[in-house]
């Protein structure tokens, strides 16, 4: 019994996989255009297991950013987390001992969150473990992959995959801005930040990792003022 | 690899891994403050599109090919396909754009 748990978690885990080894060969791809080894891009994939923190993360070290500029972007870009595994808290099994969320907890990610909290029985460390195995060879293994055989690849074709993670940002808040109008018009005032930022001579000063935050925050502080969430909804959504 | 590579990666683990596992094991309570929970509600998607915007139109040499590649994404993505397809679709259309300029 407990073994199918663990069996109907890897199962659910497929389709995140196959998304993560497409998404973290372009990450591999891209850590290396910066000018990591392959051996770094996977340790960075392994030990953050994070879309988003992880592309921000190469730019800063690349850069030769500072240690405080790197620990803000991860903190904010990955503070989602944080409510993810609030609410995450809620719905696990009583079996979910501390050091079983101290591992386990490692690997929240947006997609392996989202199937979990949406599963109407108690999230159980086995279930959750099956969840997260293939997801986390998928990312670490794509990651591998990209980093070694991306130069193999003509720079053109190169470019065009790196895109791909930003496809899969696309894919991340269209959705939240398509059933919600405010969202929508958050989302758009931090892309209007963003380029004002990224175009405006006066702030080429702002790196990309700050830039980031500066969108991020003032944009999520508007939404916070302007349309707070209603008292006992979790998502727009 | 060297140390200052090492203290980078040191940082970036302990900052996302902190924020992931701290409230499983410490917050056992809903966060009742209005404000903080609807900020925490559009931060992933601020961060999101912030990030893809405008960097996504300066991959290529010609800003067109990012064009393209996010219309053609972000109508696969209104139309409810999934991160697979349109991560591939926007990647697809990025690169045909960069072959046909």
């Amino acid at each position: 019994m407990k073994k199918s748990i663990f069996t109907t978690g890897l199962r659910d885990g497929i389709p995140i996989a196959l998304g993560y080894l497409a998404v973290s060969f372009s990450f591999g791809i891209a850590a290396v255009a910066a000018g990591l080894s392959p051996i770094e891009a996977i340790l960075i994939s392994m030990t953050n297991l994070t879309s988003a923190g992880q592309f921000a993360g190469i730019g800063i070290i690349t850069a030769g950013g500072s240690y405080f500029e790197l620990a803000l972007s991860q903190f904010v870009i990955n503070l989602r987390y944080s409510l993810m595994g609030i609410s995450l808290s809620q719905k696990l099994d009583k079996s979910f001992s501390t050091p079983k969320r101290a591992i386990l907890g490692h690997a929240l990610t947006d997609e392996i969150f989202g199937v979990a909290v949406s599963r109407t029985k108690p999230v159980t460390p086995l279930y959750f473990l099956g969840l997260a195995t293939l997801p986390y060879i998928g990312w670490s293994l794509g990651t591998a992959l990209g980093a070694v055989f991306g130069e193999l690849l003509n720079p053109m074709l190169r470019d065009a995959l790196s895109v791909a993670i930003y496809g899969m940002f696309i894919a991340i808040i269209v959705p939240e801005a398509k059933c919600s109008i405010k969202t929508a018009i958050i989302i758009l005032l931090a892309i209007v930040i963003s380029c004002i930022i990224y175009y405006v001579p006066v702030f080429d000063f702002i790196s990309d990792g700050f830039s980031i935050i500066i969108c991020a925050v003032i944009a999520s502080v508007v939404g916070a003022v302007l349309f707070p969430i209603k008292e006992d909804e979790d998502n727009g959504c | 690899m060297d140390a200052k590579f090492v203290i980078y990666l040191a940082i970036m683990f302990c900052v996302t891994y902190l924020i992931r596992v701290l409230p499983l094991l410490l917050i056992k309570k809903k966060i009742e403050n209005r404000f903080i929970r609807s900020f925490l509600m559009y931060v992933p998607y601020t961060v999101l599109g912030a990030m893809t915007f405008p960097a996504i139109f300066h991959i290529a040499q010609n800003p067109l090919c990012g064009i393209v590649g996010a219309v053609t994404g972000i109508v696969l993505a209104v139309f409810g396909r999934g991160l697979c397809t349109v991560a591939a679709g926007t990647a697809a259309a990025t690169y045909i754009m960069m072959i046909v300029l």
